[in-house]
């Protein structure tokens, strides 16, 4: 219970902890997952496996962008950059990825005209303060980005700026849970629903995977009660034989989505046949491409791109973690080769990789209890 | 990127009609509504910005709740960052009171 004091309510946190042991059969084991990466940064952060049974595990879902985007992707991207008349525009996450052929900061390093915006609405500002070179925008994030992405390209179209142009690697979640539900080496129960995308879609697009699949699904919020109160709801409805979806963040998230984000996406976007994911492989209909009156603000139609397809280096297992067969310590690359400092892999990156998330509160307290000396000086 | 940041409303510009400043914790930026168009935000709405762009409106108590979220996962730095780095060469006047922390 380290972190009990950071609480809002700890009465509440017990209440629900309660609750779960009531609910929750001890004969048999639960495996629920948690879609999105805010999630899994928030149950490692707030240590809430302590507050579970040993038979309630949840797994780590795809909900990380940055960790889905496969290695081939980035190196795509940046041979843009050897364009000398682009300026290559990208969010700050992005930044440290690395590529086959490094990441973006090694390539800005090696003189890649390459620069951290945190708005596509800045990338396309940039493009009119510089009318004679081309600026690239990579677009990357679920439902949560891409509304941003389509109205700064409605936008450009509307205010005619053409020297502007969108590498898309938007991708959307339904098909990586459906994909994830196919996949013969997963067993999951009942799913924790992400909280921001479903501010954009809603809570409908779920209903298949109650009604289909007979998985509960209920959308969380990202404080520890929400994610604890969420666990709560999927329990009693598989204690009472139901499978629906429920919306936990009822306070934020409308059951409709927004509609006038939908609508942006819609008119922009159309979905890629098929799109590659890390450690998932193809998944079809689950990326978002842009759309035909679109084309000439389509990095992918105006540059010549590779299409680079990398495998990730032998001995990372990041396909495994991404999908939750393995935990992040179990690969052989965790904590050695591979640290938040020096990532080998994506998940290693971002704040809401399972792997980060694990190696910056799991692991460092395991370090400390096993050999305090040595944990500071690994953390140092 | 994936941050979700509450912001409070300060200004509207009849002129330019999906531009908003906002203020979190003194720090203000421009944000674009364009995403509210259904429901477009007033002064003194909150809303929860991802990328420079409002995705949704919330109550003052869910904004301020989402504040101490941030707080919570060590992510207000990065959420202060993200909201200064919006729109950098734009700057506007930094003010009190500081909305963020209230809290």
């Amino acid at each position: 219970m380290k972190y009990v004091d950071e609480f809002r309510d700890p009465a509440l946190i017990s209440n629900a902890a309660a609750e779960i042991r009531r609910l929750s059969d001890p004969r048999r084991a639960y495996r629920f997952m948690e879609v999105c990466g805010g999630h899994t940064h928030a149950i490692y952060r707030f240590g809430l496996k302590d507050f579970l049974p040993e038979n309630i595990e949840l797994v780590h879902g795809p909900g990380c962008p940055v960790c889905v985007l496969p290695m081939g992707r980035i190196d795509d991207a940046l041979t843009m950059t050897s364009d000398p008349s682009v300026i290559f525009t990208a969010f700050g996450d992005m930044m440290r990825v690395p590529g086959a052929q490094g990441s973006p900061l090694a390539w800005k390093a090696r003189g890649s005209d390459i620069r951290i915006v945190y708005s596509p609405a800045d990338a396309l500002k940039l493009a009119e303060k510089n009318p004679d070179r081309h600026v690239v925008f990579f677009a990357i994030g679920f439902e949560t980005t891409a509304p941003s992405t389509a109205l700064t390209l409605l936008r450009a179209r509307a205010r005619g700026i053409t020297n502007f142009s969108v590498f898309s690697n938007h991708v959307t979640i339904i098909p990586a849970i459906r994909a994830i539900l196919d996949s013969p080496d997963m067993r999951i129960d009942a799913f924790l629903g992400p909280g921001h995308v479903s501010t954009v879609i809603g809570c409908r697009p779920y209903e298949w995977i109650a009604r289909n699949e007979r998985r509960p699904i209920v959308v969380s919020g990202f404080e520890p009660l929400d994610i604890l109160q969420t666990i709560v709801m999927l329990l009693r409805q598989m204690k009472d034989g139901e499978s629906k979806v429920e919306n936990q963040y009822a306070r934020v998230v409308p059951w409709e989505g927004n509609r006038a984000a939908l609508k942006a996406m819609a008119e922009v976007f159309n979905l890629r046949p098929y799109f590659e994911w890390r450690g998932m492989g193809f998944i079809s209909q689950s990326a978002l491409g842009l759309r035909e009156t679109f084309a000439g603000w389509d990095a992918e139609r105006r540059f010549s791109i590779p299409g680079v397809r990398v495998t990730d280096p032998k001995a990372a297992q990041c396909g495994e973690v991404l999908k939750g067969v393995l935990k992040p310590a179990q690969c052989k690359l965790f904590g050695k080769e591979c640290t938040p400092e020096r990532p080998v892999g994506a998940l290693m990156v971002s704040s809401e990789g399972s792997c980060a998330a694990y190696y910056n509160y799991e692991h460092r307290k395991v370090l400390a209890q096993i050999e305090p000396a040595a944990a500071v000086r690994a953390i140092a | 990127m994936c941050l979700a940041i509450p912001a409070r409303i300060v200004q509207l510009f009849p002129e330019e009609e999906t531009r908003a400043l906002v203020d979190v914790a003194g720090v203000r930026r421009h944000i674009d509504t364009g995403l509210l168009a259904e429901d477009p935000p007033r002064v003194g709405d909150w809303v929860l910005v991802h990328v420079g762009f409002a995705m949704s409106k919330i109550s003052e108590e869910q904004a301020l709740d989402q504040i101490q979220l941030l707080k919570m996962l060590g992510e207000e730095q990065a959420a202060l960052e993200e909201l200064a780095g919006y729109d950098p060469a734009d700057p506007v006047p930094r003010l009190e009171p500081s909305s963020w922390s209230t809290s």
